[in-house]
């Protein structure tokens, strides 16, 4: 019964938020939908037990990807309101397309009810013995799929140097620290010793440079 | 009354549908669409978790991770060409997008 109440209480609320991500006016409201959406799908994550990939869904989604979005969004300065300006037009051929993909996920859930359990097929069973789930994930993770694992890391490396070298930027005229520079500085290039005369004063041209 | 798979994937059919209609009735606003985009992953991720869980196999959950990772990234990446983008034209207008090929 709780078990009910709480399935139902975090799916209304990701279902509710979720569909106020796709209608809400302004982009910020629409970050801040999409973290209560993720949350809530952590929540149900919980409640089936799958408490690694609800904690991930936590700090991945909510802590990294929507708050990218959140800067992004106030970062660039745009006109929202002319951004709405198709939406009446595209909103039928939205629903009609919408409706055609819920009658094909429920045809394919009648198909899954109605068929017959492949339970011999399972590449890898829940083990037998108290293991929580963070340490049954990190068993199978570590070993059978440490190659798509390690390909994982090089995604993000990829878009981790990706995203540097797509924003980064060079402005002529601004002046940097230039550490190899700095170092490359000898007693020889930065000072000069004169012995000017009585009276005369120091040739500045001759002098120190920068 | 017991929760059972029925439930979970109602519950990821209903979040990919709104995430394909959310990127049809925003089609000017790219941002909105990577948001829906973010939404249809995290359908699938339900589908995979709820079938793990139910069917006692690990290995959706540990695809489901990999699913985040792609999200990640995605993410990155398509915010920072949208950043480029917008640096570049001014605009985020999805429509002058077809200006840039050639």
């Amino acid at each position: 019964m709780i078990q009910a109440l709480i399935f139902y209480l975090f799916a209304s609320v990701v279902v509710a938020s979720a569909l106020m991500v796709i209608l809400a006016r302004n982009p910020v409201h629409s970050v801040l939908w999409l973290i209560l959406a993720f949350f809530n799908a952590a929540g149900l994550f919980l409640a089936i037990g799958a408490e690694f990939i609800a904690m991930i869904l936590v700090i991945v989604y909510v802590g990294a990807v929507a708050v990218l979005f959140l800067f992004v969004v106030m970062m660039l300065d745009i006109d929202f309101t002319r951004m709405r300006a198709g939406f009446s037009k595209y909103l039928p051929f939205g629903l009609a397309l919408g409706l055609v993909l819920a009658v094909e996920l429920a045809m394919v859930g009648g198909a899954w009810v109605f068929g017959d359990l492949a339970l011999d097929a399972r590449a890898a069973p829940v083990p037998a013995t108290q293991l929580s789930n963070t340490q049954a994930l990190g068993t199978i993770l570590y070993t059978d799929y440490v190659f798509i694992f390690q390909m994982a890391g090089m995604i993000l490396l990829t878009a981790m140097i990706g995203a540097i070298v797509l924003t980064l930027r060079r402005r002529p005229g601004v002046k940097r620290q230039d550490i190899s520079k700095q170092n490359a500085r000898t007693p020889a290039s930065a000072v000069t010793i004169t012995r000017p005369q009585l009276g005369a004063g120091v040739d500045t041209d001759a002098g120190v440079q920068g | 009354m017991s929760i059972g798979i029925g439930h979970y994937l109602v519950v990821g059919a209903i979040l990919f549908t709104l995430g394909v209609l959310g990127i049809l009735i925003n089609r000017k606003n790219i941002i909105v669409i990577l948001m829906s985009v973010e939404l249809i992953l995290l359908a699938v991720n339900i589908n995979f978790v709820a079938f793990s869980v139910f069917l006692g196999d690990m290995v959706g959950q540990i695809f489901a991770m990999f699913v985040l990772t792609v999200a990640a990234g995605e993410a990155a990446i398509g915010l920072a060409i949208l950043v480029v983008y917008f640096r570049n034209r001014g605009t985020i207008a999805v429509d002058d997008v077809r200006q840039m090929r050639g």
